[in-house]
């Protein structure tokens, strides 16, 4: 029965890949906008944490709480300071924009707190497991598949059943007619950067707590970012979890055949499906 | 006076769209403008609605100059459009595109998502499906009733008789006066002559880029309207 563990050790590894994605789905989802500096957001957001627990004494999830609020008005700033200014017909003045704001980033943190690598303290929920009879998993790594569905059930509340998911969707279709409708494109982008930074906050948590992390990993937790995301079909955040659990699957089964094999496998799972479908398991309709 | 428009040029890049254009809507008033295909008239939309931003003082609601403010300021002062193209949002729901027309602004009116539905009942019947699956007239009806969820002062329509058939455009037609009744000021732009007449309390032609002809639609004679649309002797 090892595969079954194996399985299972892959389908939750994909909740933290979908955590790392949410954000990235849903800023993409509403202005066809991609982040190069998402990986790097999230490592900022997990030294942000990590102060909260070595400066102030909090507990990892108080710290989160309050790392929260604070990336909340950094997503916004960010947005309504530069991000909007570079919306528009053309895709790549925002990708410069963003892939200097990751440069930028990683020296800083750099500059800030060294080239060390650092980890969150977890306390007695590091290394804790749970028996499930088959299998025995362990508590981090399900606690984070649980935020993971948490945290896309709750955009998906917000986005379709709330009067600010309707702006989202409206602006996201016609921004020109939804001023009209009295929506400033430019706050809608801002409000849905800043709540992509809070997920991005939730995915810094486990991810500090679940390994070690430096200020130059960013980019390739961006990665896994950009394939979760790509696989389940831009926009859709049932198919960004899906994507993160194919990769996240792939990636154990990879190891457990040669442990050399991990990360590879993520990739090669996700050009198979590219080659399967092109636009992702589950493409938006309108597109 | 509610609006008007003063001297108001508007360009696409170097092309000259509109030269002076001059119209004044008053409180409760149905003024329609009607002018061939390129004459201006969703250019002027787009400029009263901040779609294109002008000098200040080429728009002025209640005496204030609002040419330079973006399209959802304009909006939360109450004026409303129905765009040409309709422009539903295809990611919403019918009953969702109702609903986000009232969003930023409900003010002060009959206008809500009931008195919308009583106004078009096959709305109410059709209210989950996708807006963009709906027949032109259906939408048009949609593209209305979203403008109306705000109750705005003044509402503009922008062509929302094209490409419909006769009896469809007669419904459309039908609900006008009980916008105007809920206290809604309405500006047509139509292609159509005949609709345009019927309806209105004032008609500009507009030719051009330029207001041709202003006239009480009793005043005018078929050789003025004539010479205005096309800018020749009948
Ligand atoms: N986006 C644009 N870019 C460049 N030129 C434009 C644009 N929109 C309109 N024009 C030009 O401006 C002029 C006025 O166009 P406008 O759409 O206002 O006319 P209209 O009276 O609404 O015509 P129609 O009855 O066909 O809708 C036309 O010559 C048109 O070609
Ligand atoms: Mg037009």
């Amino acid at each position: 029965m090892i595969w079954v563990d194996t399985l299972v050790q892959g389908i939750l590894l994909g909740g933290l890949y979908a955590l790392f994605a949410a954000g990235l789905s849903l800023v993409f989802g509403i202005m066809r906008l991609v982040n190069l500096a998402h990986g790097d957001l999230i490592v900022f957001a997990a030294y942000l944490v990590l102060m909260g627990v070595t400066l102030l004494g909090l507990s990892p999830w108080v710290a989160a709480l309050i790392a929260m609020p604070l990336m909340f008005a950094l997503g916004w700033l960010l947005q309504i300071g530069v991000l909007n200014r570079v919306l528009g017909k053309d895709i790549l003045p925002p990708l410069l924009v963003t892939f200097g704001l990751s440069v930028a980033l990683q020296n800083g943190l750099l500059e800030a707190f060294s080239a060390d690598s650092r980890r969150i303290p977890a306390g007695a929920l590091e290394g804790a497991s749970l028996d499930l009879g088959i299998v025995t998993v362990g508590v981090m790594p399900l606690l984070t598949f649980i935020s993971a569905i948490i945290v896309i059930v709750a955009l998906n509340a917000l986005f379709y059943h709330t009067a600010l998911g309707r702006a989202f969707r409206a602006t996201s279709d016609d921004a020109v007619t939804a001023g009209l409708m009295g929506i400033e494109p430019k706050r809608v982008f801002a409000m849905a950067t800043g709540i992509a930074m809070v997920v991005v906050t939730i995915a810094a948590l486990y991810l500090g707590m679940r390994a070690n992390f430096d200020p130059s990993i960013g980019p390739a937790r961006l990665i896994y970012a950009f394939e979760a995301v790509i696989i389940g079909g831009l926009g859709s955040l049932w198919g960004t979890l899906a994507g993160g659990v194919i990769i996240g699957v792939a990636q154990t089964f990879g190891a457990a055949v040669n442990p050399e094999w991990q990360i590879l496998a993520g990739h090669i799972a996700f050009l198979a499906v590219m080659l399967l479908k092109p636009r992702g398991l589950f493409p938006r309709a309108v597109d | 006076m509610l609006l008007e428009t003063h001297n108001l040029t508007a360009s696409y890049g170097q092309f000259r769209a509109l030269f002076g254009v001059d119209i004044a809507v008053d409180t409760g008033e149905c003024v329609a403008i009607i002018g061939a295909n390129g004459a201006g008239k969703s250019t002027l939309m787009r400029s009263i609605t901040g779609i294109i931003r002008n000098e200040p003082a080429m728009v002025l609601h209640w005496g204030e100059p609002i040419g330079a403010r973006p399209s959802a300021e304009i909006m939360k002062r109450g004026i409303a459009m129905v765009p040409e193209g309709r422009r539903l949002f295809p990611s919403l729901s019918v009953e969702e595109n109702l609903l986000i027309g009232g969003q930023a602004r409900k003010g002060d009116g009959p206008w809500n998502l009931e008195a919308v539905y009583d106004l078009f009942p096959i709305l109410r019947e059709r209210r989950k499906n996708a807006g963009t699956a709906l027949s032109g007239g259906q939408q048009q009806m949609v593209a209305i009733g979203r403008a109306l969820m705000s109750n705005p002062e003044l509402l503009l329509c922008d062509e929302i008789s094209l490409g419909l058939a006769p009896v469809v455009i007669r419904d459309i037609y039908a609900a006008l006066p009980k916008v105007r009744a809920g206290g809604t000021a309405i500006v047509v732009v139509e292609q159509d002559i005949g609709k345009a007449l019927a309806v209105a309390d004032r008609v500009y032609c507009m030719m051009e880029g330029r207001v041709t002809l202003v006239a009480k639609p009793a005043d005018v004679t078929r050789q003025d309207i004539h010479a205005a649309y096309f800018g020749e002797a009948a």
